[in-house]
């Protein structure tokens, strides 16, 4: 196109400004001055950069008053382009919806057969523990106290919770935050009181695969995910299995959710905790009555303890 | 096409008018796109890579309606909209003008091809002289990626540029002749 604009063009012509100069010059002068405006204009580009250069507010200001008066063009300029991108955006939302739909009607069908499954299982729980005349567990009583502190202490790995007065907090509860579980309160204060994480070095735990029901001791290595040791012969921790207490030791309530197995880079089976020991805020203290293996005391207390206190 | 020599009548108000609408709509036009170009939706490098193009085809074309002293402030509104260093657009485009007069006897009756070629050849020296620019003024070697990304943009975005500087050029043509 430019090309065909370019046959009709003629030399001659587009050299010859339209419209005409107001002052008449003699054509030689013409074309001697516009032969030096090129070099002169060139000059003057190299000295308006060292200007920019040696005068940097000056370049500053031109430029922020050049913006001051482009804003308005630029904000009505906007309106039409955020109303296209909106549009762009809802329609690709709207594509989108369809795959999404289709997912989650996947997982709403999955998710309902559990539910059978589960109200199944429910309903056979209940039928056999009428047949058996089962005793239920009664319902822990729990209060809930704020981590006030990490740390500190004689364990690595322990956090300070703020309890009330008159709390009835008392050693050897078994602190849950909302995903499964954190660790035992080892000391109490009037005021306060400290659980040892489950993924402290000194702390054993209890604890029953659950694929395998095979027990085994949930060790803590002040690392982020506590070891699995001693469990027994002729079964393998499965990667992702999940692990949850057990009543071994009368020390914990069997069940409660502690993680799932991950293999480490070496190899040993390690368990990822459910709870978020990291930044944990408020955790639940659950009084199961139970009064397994306590910690020590300053002063011995007279209750069954075994040869070597591991708490 | 046997325009040329034909005496100018006494130009009226509304002819005046016209003939400075066609003289300045290179310019007015090229410093529109350039301000519309820094809008801050678009991609960085837009300006420029607006700009030469726009100076390209009417130094080639009407280097009339694009004078070294009009190529001059475009340059200035170009480093002032694009928060370069201060003279590097100014520069290029005079330097662009330049070479773009003195080739345009050989360019302007080749294809339109053969003129997108020559504009791509135009672009990444302009891009290179940019960048020595900067290294120069900065003192310190400035990436290349976002020069090849200006560069790369104006070379595509030149057809459509010169379609519609094209369409304008012609209608100009039109109207000098109907004058």
């Amino acid at each position: 196109m430019a090309a065909a604009a370019a046959r009709h063009d003629d030399p001659n012509r587009a050299a010859r400004p339209d419209g005409g100069p107001v002052i008449r010059l003699s054509i030689p002068l013409r074309q001697a001055l516009a032969r030096l405006s090129l070099p002169v204009l060139i000059a003057a580009a190299f000295g308006t950069m060292l200007l920019g250069k040696a005068d940097t507010m000056l370049a500053e200001r031109v430029r922020m008053a050049l913006a001051d008066a482009l804003t308005p063009i630029y904000g009505v300029l906007a309106r039409p382009v955020a109303a296209v991108r909106d549009t762009v955006a809802e329609a690709r939302a709207l594509l989108e919806m369809r795959t999404e739909n289709a997912r989650l009607r996947d997982e709403n069908e999955q998710l309902r057969r559990w539910q059978a499954v589960a109200l199944a299982l429910e309903a056979e729980n209940a039928m056999m523990r009428r047949q058996l005349a089962f005793i239920p567990d009664p319902a822990p009583r729990f209060q809930t106290a704020r981590v006030v502190a990490d740390g500190g202490g004689t364990y690595a790995r322990a956090v300070l919770l703020a309890i009330g007065p008159e709390h009835g907090v008392r050693k050897g509860q078994i602190a849950l935050d909302e995903r499964g579980l954190v660790g035992r309160v080892t000391e109490v204060g009037s005021r306060s009181a400290r659980v040892l994480l489950a993924t402290d070095l000194n702390s054993r735990i209890p604890v029953t695969l659950e694929g395998s029901r095979a027990r085994a001791v949930l060790v803590g290595t002040n690392g982020a995910r506590p070891r699995v040791q001693y469990w027994p012969e002729g079964v393998t921790p499965a990667e992702g299995e999940r692990v949850v207490t057990s009543a071994e030791a009368n020390a914990f309530p069997a069940g409660l959710p502690v993680g799932v197995i991950h293999y480490s880079g070496s190899g040993a089976p390690e368990v990822e905790m459910f709870a978020r020991l990291d930044r944990l805020d408020l955790v639940r203290l659950f009084d199961y009555g139970l009064s397994g293996i306590l910690p020590p005391e300053s002063v011995a207390r007279p209750e069954p303890r075994e040869s070597r206190p591991r708490r | 096409m046997s325009v040329h020599g034909k005496p100018e009548p006494a130009p009226g108000l509304l002819r005046r008018l016209d003939a400075t609408a066609r003289a300045t709509f290179p310019v007015a036009f090229t410093a529109l796109l350039m301000v519309l170009a820094a809008a801050p939706v678009g991609p960085p490098g837009l300006v420029w890579a607006v700009a030469l193009p726009c100076v390209f085809f009417w130094s080639l074309f009407r280097p009339a309606y694009m004078p070294p002293l009009a190529v001059f402030p475009l340059g200035l509104l170009h480093d002032l909209l694009s928060f370069g260093p201060l003279g590097i657009g100014v520069l290029i485009l005079l330097i662009t003008h330049g070479l773009a007069m003195r080739w345009r006897r050989a360019l302007v009756r080749r294809s339109f091809l053969v003129v997108w070629l020559a504009y791509c050849g135009f672009a990444l020296g302009a891009g290179g002289l940019g960048w020595v620019l900067q290294a120069v003024l900065g003192w310190r070697v400035p990436p290349i990626a976002p020069g090849l990304n200006a560069v790369g943009m104006s070379a595509g975005l030149y057809p459509s540029l010169a379609w519609l500087l094209g369409r304008a050029h012609l209608a100009m043509l039109h109207a000098e002749s109907a004058a």
